[in-house]
C-alpha cells in the first residue's frame, strides 16, 4: 500500500522533472472565465476544436478505401457507403461534420466580432482566426470535388472559373489548382493533396499559434461586463470549471452531429461526366452559396468591368472589413465602435439573405 | 585619443550587426526563391499538354436518323464537350458545349426549343448559338456540321 502510494508519487515526480506539468497548469489554472449573459458564446471554439478533430479521425478513416482518380474516386465512395461496414456513418459523419463546423466557425467569428474580441491585444489572434476558417473553407471546396459526381464536379468547374477572372494573377492560379485548361485527372490528383496533405499541415501551425494566443492573453470582456464594479463581476476558472463544462457541451454536440449522421446519412450524386451537360441544380455548399447568388445577379457587363470581377471586387473589399476592424475600432471611439457593429451587422444580414436566397432559387 | 578608439570600436560593431541584419533576410530572401522556383515549375502544369488532345479535326456522329428534328445532343469533340442541334427547319448546327459565362456545359431543351445552361439559366439559339437571354456575354464557339453518306460529320469551326 504504502509502497504502491510512493510508487505513484515517485513517477509524478520523474514525469514533472522532464515534462514540467505544473507550469501548463498554472497558465491554465490563471485564466479566468467571465460570467455573464454572453457567456454561451465563449463555447464555440471549443466546438469547432472538438469537431476538427471528428474531421481528422473520420478523414483518416476514409483514406483507408478512398482512391482519388477519375476512374475510381466515385466507385470508392458507392463501395464505403454500401460495402464496407459502418463506412456510410463515417462518410456522412465526415461530411455533416465539414458542414457543422464552418456554422460553428462561423458563429464563433460573429460572437467575437459582437462582443468586439478582435480589440488590443488580440488583433493577430483575431486574423489568425480569420486565416483558420478560410482554410476550413478551402477544405470544403476541396474536398467536395473528391467524390466526383456530377454536382461537384461543375460547381468545382464554376469556382475555378470565378477564380480565373482575377485580374493579373488568376488565370495562372487556376490553371495550377487545375493542372491544365481543364478539370481532370490533375486537378482531382491535386485537390486531395491539398485536402489531405498541404491544409492539414498548415492548419494544426495555425491552430497552434491561436490557441496559445488564446491562453496567453485570457478571455476578452465585452464592455458591459467591462464596465461592471469589480464586486459585480465573476470569473469562474478556466481549469478545472470551464474546461469540464466544455467537456460536457462536447459531448453534446457530438451526440447531435451523430444523431443527424444517422437519421440522414449524406447523399451522393451520379458519377460526373466531364463531357455531358451540367446537371439542373447545381450549387456550391451552402458557405459559397451566397456568393453564388451575389454574383448571378450582377450583370455580364458593369460599365467598363466585366460583371463577374467586379461583383468579385466588391465582395472582397466588403469581406476585407473583418480584417480591417482591429485597426479601425479600437475602442477609443464610440462612433466607430458603432460603425464597426453596423458593418457586422451589414455583413451577416447580407450573408444570411443571400445564402437563403440562393437556397431557394 | 581612447575615446576615438572607444567609438570607432563601437562604430564598427553597430556596422557589423547592421550589416548581418540586412544580410541575414537578404540571404533568406534569395534562398527562399531559390528554393521556391523549383517549386513553382514542379506544380505548373505544361502548357498545350490538355490541348493537343482538343485538336482533332473532325468527329463523326452516326446516322442523320440519331438526331431528330427539334432535339440536341452532347458530344465530345476531342477533349472539349460539344452539342449538335437539330432545328425543325431541318439544318444541323453544332457548338463547342462551353458556356460563354462560367465554362459550365449547356443542353439543348426540347421544352423551349433553346440552348440552355443549368448553372446560372443562360439561353442560347439554337441556329446561330446567339446568347440570347441570362449572363452569358457572348455567343457560342460555332463548330461545323456535315453530312457525309448519311452521316453527321462535325469539324473545326
Ligand atoms: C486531416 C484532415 C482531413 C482528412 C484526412 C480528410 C480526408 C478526406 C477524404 C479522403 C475525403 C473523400 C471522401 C468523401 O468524399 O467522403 C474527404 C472529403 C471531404 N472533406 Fe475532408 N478530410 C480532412 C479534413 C476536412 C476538413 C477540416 C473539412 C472541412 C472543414 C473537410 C471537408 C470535406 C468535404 C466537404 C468532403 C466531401 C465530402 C463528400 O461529399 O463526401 N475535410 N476528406
Ligand atoms: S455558366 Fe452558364 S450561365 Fe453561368
Amino acid at each position: 500500500m504504502t509502497s504502491e502510494s510512493s510508487r505513484i508519487t515517485g513517477l509524478r515526480a520523474w514525469l514533472e522533472t522532464r515534462l514540467r506539468l505544473s507550469e501548463g497548469l498554472k497558465l491554465a489554472e490563471k485564466k479566468e472565465v467571465p460570467i455573464h449573459k454572453h457567456s454561451v458564446w465563449y463555447y464555440m471554439g471549443g466546438i469547432a476544436l472538438m469537431l476538427l478533430l471528428v474531421q481528422f479521425a473520420s478523414g483518416i478513416l476514409l483514406m483507408v478505401y478512398y482512391i482519388p482518380g477519375i476512374e475510381s474516386a466515385h466507385a470508392c465512395i458507392l463501395k464505403i457507403n454500401s460495402q464496407v461496414d459502418f463506412g456510410w456513418f463515417f462518410r456522412s459523419l465526415h461530411s455533416w461534420g465539414a458542414n457543422f463546423l464552418i456554422l460553428v466557425l462561423f458563429a464563433h467569428l460573429f460572437s467575437c466580432y459582437f462582443m468586439k474580441a478582435y480589440r488590443k491585444p488580440r488583433e493577430i489572434t483575431w486574423i489568425s482566426g480569420l486565416l483558420l476558417l478560410g482554410i476550413s473553407m478551402a477544405f470544403g471546396f476541396t474536398g467536395y470535388l473528391l467524390p466526383w459526381d456530377d454536382v461537384s464536379f461543375f460547381a468545382t468547374k464554376i469556382g475555378l472559373d470565378i477564380a480565373s477572372k482575377m485580374p493579373v494573377i488568376g488565370e495562372h492560379l487556376a490553371s495550377l489548382l487545375r493542372g491544365g485548361d481543364a478539370i481532370g485527372q490533375a486537378t482531382l490528383s491535386r485537390f486531395f493533396m491539398i485536402h489531405v496533405a498541404a491544409l492539414p499541415v498548415l492548419l494544426l501551425a495555425l491552430l497552434g499559434g491561436h490557441l496559445l494566443l488564446v491562453q496567453v492573453h485570457g478571455m476578452s470582456e465585452p464592455e458591459s461586463f467591462k464596465k461592471l464594479e469589480t464586486e459585480k463581476k465573476s470569473y469562474e476558472k478556466f481549469f478545472p470549471n470551464f474546461l469540464l463544462k466544455d467537456v460536457l457541451v462536447w459531448l453534446l454536440a457530438l451526440n447531435a452531429l451523430a444523431a443527424l449522421v444517422t437519421l440522414s446519412p449524406w447523399g451522393i450524386g451520379p458519377e460526373a461526366d466531364p463531357f455531358g451537360p451540367a446537371p439542373l441544380g447545381i450549387k456550391p455548399e451552402w458557405y459559397f452559396l451566397a456568393e453564388f447568388q451575389f454574383l448571378k445577379l450582377v450583370p455580364a457587363k458593369l460599365g467598363p468591368l466585366e460583371g463577374e470581377l467586379a461583383g468579385i471586387a466588391f465582395m472582397l473589399l466588403f469581406a476585407l472589413g473583418l480584417v480591417a476592424a482591429p485597426f479601425y475600432d479600437k475602442g477609443d471611439s464610440k462612433l466607430k465602435s458603432r460603425i464597426a457593429t453596423i458593418y457586422g451587422v451589414l455583413l451577416l444580414l447580407g450573408m444570411i439573405i443571400f445564402t437563403v436566397w440562393g437556397a431557394f432559387s | 585619443m581612447n575615446e576615438q578608439v572607444c567609438s570607432q570600436k563601437k562604430c564598427r560593431n553597430l556596422s557589423r550587426a547592421d550589416f548581418l541584419g540586412l544580410a541575414v533576410p537578404t540571404f533568406a530572401a534569395f534562398w527562399t526563391m531559390m528554393a521556391g522556383y523549383p517549386i513553382y515549375r514542379y506544380l505548373l502544369p505544361k502548357p498545350g499538354e490538355g490541348e493537343a488532345q482538343s485538336k482533332v479535326g473532325s468527329v463523326t456522329l452516326g446516322a442523320v436518323g440519331e438526331v431528330p428534328a427539334g432535339t440536341g445532343k452532347n458530344f465530345r469533340f476531342g477533349s472539349t464537350p460539344a452539342i449538335i442541334t437539330h432545328t425543325e427547319d431541318g439544318e444541323f448546327h453544332a457548338f463547342k458545349a462551353i458556356c460563354t459565362h462560367l465554362g459550365c456545359t449547356v443542353q439543348f431543351r426540347e421544352d423551349t426549343d433553346q440552348i440552355w445552361c443549368a448553372c446560372h439559366g443562360g439561353c442560347y439559339d439554337p441556329t446561330s448559338g446567339k446568347n440570347i437571354a441570362g449572363p452569358p456575354p457572348k455567343p457560342l464557339e460555332p463548330l461545323k456540321v456535315a453530312v457525309v453518306d448519311g452521316k453527321i460529320v462535325v469539324s473545326q469551326g
